[in-house]
Formats: structure tokens, C-alpha cells, sequence
């Protein structure tokens, strides 16, 4: 079969891309984990993270897990991902999207008791967004926050 | 329909074109971002959670989506450019990818002025900001090329073939949110299923959007046009037409 | 438009220095963006021109060359 010029120039650049995607796909492959910003309470029930070591871990903010010590900044709470979950020791100021049933990264070291002692609180919010007075309403029918 | 786009591919064609669709696009542009600005920023409601910080939605939404289209239109036009060698899709390309490259600095900026309130952090190194800074990269790469060279046409053919590298970036931005764990939220939209969000908010959204979008296109139409006088000036067409508009200025 | 209502409004329920800063940089880069296509276009039809009038000088020549 001949090839015109041109024929040949755009087999050249698909080839090139598909190249370049396959190469670019291979990476992120071999880099999966890596790339994951935290790890999941279920990961670290695992094992599979590093202690002392600064890492993040990333999860929800378990219903009624938040305990505030009465004077200063220190709070605990549970970071779950619905398999296993973490209890988080931190002192300073939370982000104000910070709420129980919120998603959370927290960043610091596993604790030697099983803890985290977190050196940061950054908030997740989901995609989800609706007006005060609707969520308001969602709530006293007991639907979804 | 072959016929059509090759008589478009025609810079004195395309000129007259664009020439006659221009106003309209820069009319629209205007009027849908002064109704959306007003939309999102005084008749749309605050967040339940957010608060008021969700109106950087407004703003952030269409620059990074047309950060990612830029690339993809200026990776298409690169193909077209180096397999059929139309010059009007250089010439296009030349006039977008600044504002491709604008768009995504916007886009990076807005989502750091919105993670400061809401996560707490202006930066993290997670897949999804990180995906949108080497976009920006990509667009350096391709304008820089493009002067890199003595001749322009090496400049054209190295910039179209970034570009065409480059855009395997746009899908990994698109679902970095759900390949990996990151600190940015999934999409709101998705054509599968009805948007998180009410009307009231993702109506002003969608008219900044096609805002943002024609915005682009009245752009693109009028830096195209001035690239292809300056590089067409040396053309018989190009000459009558400006000596047509001196004479109606002089008038 | 009362004026509490519009300081409550600039104040953006305490995100203002989120919000107006993200709004005000992304109409300014329109707006700059749009100012400077003009420009171009104005340039590069002055460049273009310029010749032209020259030309036109020459036509003048020609004109009076009869007389």
C-alpha cells in the first residue's frame, strides 16, 4: 500500500500520541500510590503506612467521636472510612468546615498507642451544595445533611 | 461539507467570517458575564456549609474548564497543522494559547483563594492541583517553542507537536478526583446523573460558563484575524482590504 | 438597596477577602485580555498602512502631474 505524504505525517502523530499516552499511563501506573494524597484508616489498620514518618491520613469525622478539652485548643476525634477508624489527638484551630460527619486529611505521625498525633487538620468537602435554609429543611425531615 | 472546512481553512475566507461573527460573539460575552456576575454574586444563595466563599465557584468553574478546552482546541489545530499543514490552525493556535495559559493561572489562583477557607490550605501537592500546574507548564512550553526558533515554521511544528503530547494531561486532570485519593471534591456534574447542587446555583454557574466560553470564541475570532493580517500582509487580498478600510477611515 | 444590606453584602458573610480578590482578578483578565486584542488589531492595521499611505502620496503625484 502507498502512503501520500500526508497519510503518512498523521499515521507519524497518532503513533506519537499513543506513544507518549502509553508511556505517560505507565508512570502513573508504577506511581499509583504515590500519587494518592492520604492514606484511609483502613490502610493504616492494615499496615501498610509508615510510622514515624509524617504522613496524611484522610477519612470522615465519626458521629459523636469529637471531644473538645474544656480550656485550650486540644480536640480528639475519630477519622473513619466506614471500615476501620483512627483516633486523631490535635491542638490549634480547625478549619471552620470542620464538623462531625465532615471529610478530613490530617496530617502528622501514628502515635505509638495506635493514635495519630496530628500537626494539621486540613477540611474535604464533598460536591455536593445547597442553600442554608434547604439543608435546614432537609434536616428537620431527617433526609440527607 | 469536505468543501466547507477547506474553503474555511482559507485565511481570506475565514477572515470574512470571523469578521461577520465577531460583534455577536463579543456582544454575548458581555451580556451573559454581566448577567452571571450579577447572578452569582448577589441573587444566588451562600452554602450551607461554605458560606458565601462558594460564590469563587463562579469564577473558578469556567476558568479551569476552559483551561482544560483551550488545550485540547490548541492540540487539535497542532494535529491539523502538522498532518494537513493549514496554516490558519497555526495561526489560530498562535492566537489562543496565551489565553489557555491565562486561564489556568485563574483557575489555580480562584481555587487557592477558595481552599483557604474551606480546607484550610491554599496548596496541596494532590493529584488534582498538581495535574493543573503542569497544565500551566505545558502551556509555557508551547508558547515558549514557538519563539524558540529562528525559523517560525520550526517554532509552529515543535509548539503543534507539545500540544499534542501535552493533551494526555486533560484526561488525567479530568479524573484524577477519581483515580486517586485526593483533597479536592469529585465533579458536581456528570451526564449520568442529576447535579449536587440546585438550580439556583448551577444556573448562574451555566451562564457564567457560556459566558467564559464566548468570551473565548469573540477572542480567539479577533486574534486570529489580526495574526492572519500579519502574516498574510503580503497578499494582494489582504492589501485591498486594508486599502478599502484606509479609505473608509479617512472619510 | 439599604446601606446595611449592601455593607452586609461587601462583607460576604466574612469571606470577602476570598471572594472579591478571585472576582476581581478573573474580570480583570478579561477585560485585559479583550483591551489587548483591540490594541493588537489597531497595531497591526497601522503596520499595515503605513505603506499604503505612502502609496497614496504617490497617487497624489500622479495627479498633479497632468496639470
Amino acid at each position: 500500500m502507498r502512503m501520500t505524504p500526508r497519510s503518512q505525517r498523521l499515521a507519524l502523530v497518532l503513533a506519537g500520541l499513543v506513544l507518549a499516552a502509553s508511556a505517560v499511563g505507565l508512570t502513573l501506573y508504577a506511581l499509583r500510590s504515590n500519587i494518592d494524597l492520604f492514606f484511609t484508616p483502613g490502610q493504616i489498620a492494615a499496615g501498610e503506612a509508615p510510622s514515624q514518618r509524617r504522613i496524611r491520613v484522610g477519612g470522615l469525622v465519626e458521629a459523636g467521636s469529637v471531644v473538645r478539652e474544656p480550656q485550650g485548643l486540644a480536640v480528639a476525634f475519630s477519622v473513619t472510612d466506614r471500615a476501620a477508624s483512627l483516633r486523631v489527638h490535635y491542638r490549634g484551630i480547625l478549619p471552620d468546615l470542620f464538623r462531625e460527619g465532615q471529610g478530613v486529611v490530617v496530617i502528622g505521625e501514628l502515635a505509638g498507642d495506635g493514635g495519630f498525633d496530628a500537626a494539621r487538620v486540613l477540611a474535604r468537602h464533598d460536591e455536593t451544595y445547597m442553600p442554608p435554609e434547604v439543608a435546614a429543611a432537609l434536616a428537620e425531615t431527617g433526609g440527607p445533611p | 461539507m469536505w468543501r466547507a472546512i477547506h474553503r474555511l481553512g482559507s485565511p481570506a475566507i475565514f477572515y470574512a467570517v470571523a469578521g461577520r461573527l465577531q460583534p455577536w460573539c463579543w456582544a454575548l460575552a458581555i451580556a451573559l458575564l454581566l448577567a452571571g456576575s450579577l447572578w452569582g454574586l448577589v441573587w444566588a444563595p451562600a452554602d450551607y456549609q461554605q458560606g458565601d466563599s462558594v460564590r469563587i465557584l463562579y469564577v473558578h468553574v469556567p476558568t479551569a474548564l476552559l483551561a482544560q478546552s483551550v488545550f485540547v482546541l490548541l492540540a487539535a489545530a497542532g494535529g491539523v497543522f502538522l498532518v494537513w499543514r493549514i496554516k490558519l490552525a497555526d495561526m489560530l493556535a498562535a492566537a489562543i494559547a496565551p489565553f489557555g495559559a491565562l486561564m489556568t493561572l485563574l483557575a489555580l489562583v480562584s481555587g487557592a483563594l477558595w481552599g483557604l477557607p474551606t480546607w484550610g490550605t491554599w496548596w496541596v501537592w494532590d493529584a488534582r492541583l498538581t495535574s493543573m500546574l503542569i497544565q500551566l507548564f505545558l502551556y509555557l512550553g508551547v508558547i515558549a517553542l514557538r519563539g524558540a526558533y529562528t525559523a517560525a515554521e520550526s517554532g509552529a511544528r515543535a509548539s503543534a507537536l507539545l500540544a499534542l503530547v501535552g493533551v494526555v494531561n486533560v484526561p488525567i486532570i479530568k479524573f484524577s478526583v477519581d483515580w486517586w485519593q485526593t483533597l479536592h471534591q469529585a465533579a458536581t456534574f456528570s451526564l449520568v446523573r442529576p447535579p449536587s447542587m440546585p438550580a439556583s446555583m448551577w444556573l448562574p454557574l451555566l451562564v457564567m460558563v457560556a459566558g467564559f466560553y464566548a468570551f473565548f470564541v469573540a477572542l480567539a475570532l479577533t486574534r486570529t484575524r489580526s495574526e492572519i493580517l500579519r502574516r498574510e500582509s503580503r497578499t494582494r487580498w489582504v492589501r485591498e482590504r486594508v486599502a478599502r478600510t484606509t479609505g473608509k477611515a479617512a472619510r | 438597596m439599604s446601606l446595611d444590606a449592601l455593607q452586609a453584602w461587601l462583607a460576604m458573610g466574612g469571606d470577602a477577602r476570598y471572594v472579591w480578590p478571585a472576582w476581581a482578578l478573573a474580570l480583570a483578565v478579561l477585560a485585559g485580555c479583550a483591551l489587548h486584542a483591540r490594541r493588537e488589531r489597531r497595531r497591526v492595521l497601522d503596520a499595515l498602512r503605513r505603506p499604503a499611505r505612502r502609496g497614496g502620496m504617490e497617487d497624489k503625484r500622479d495627479a498633479h502631474d497632468p496639470a
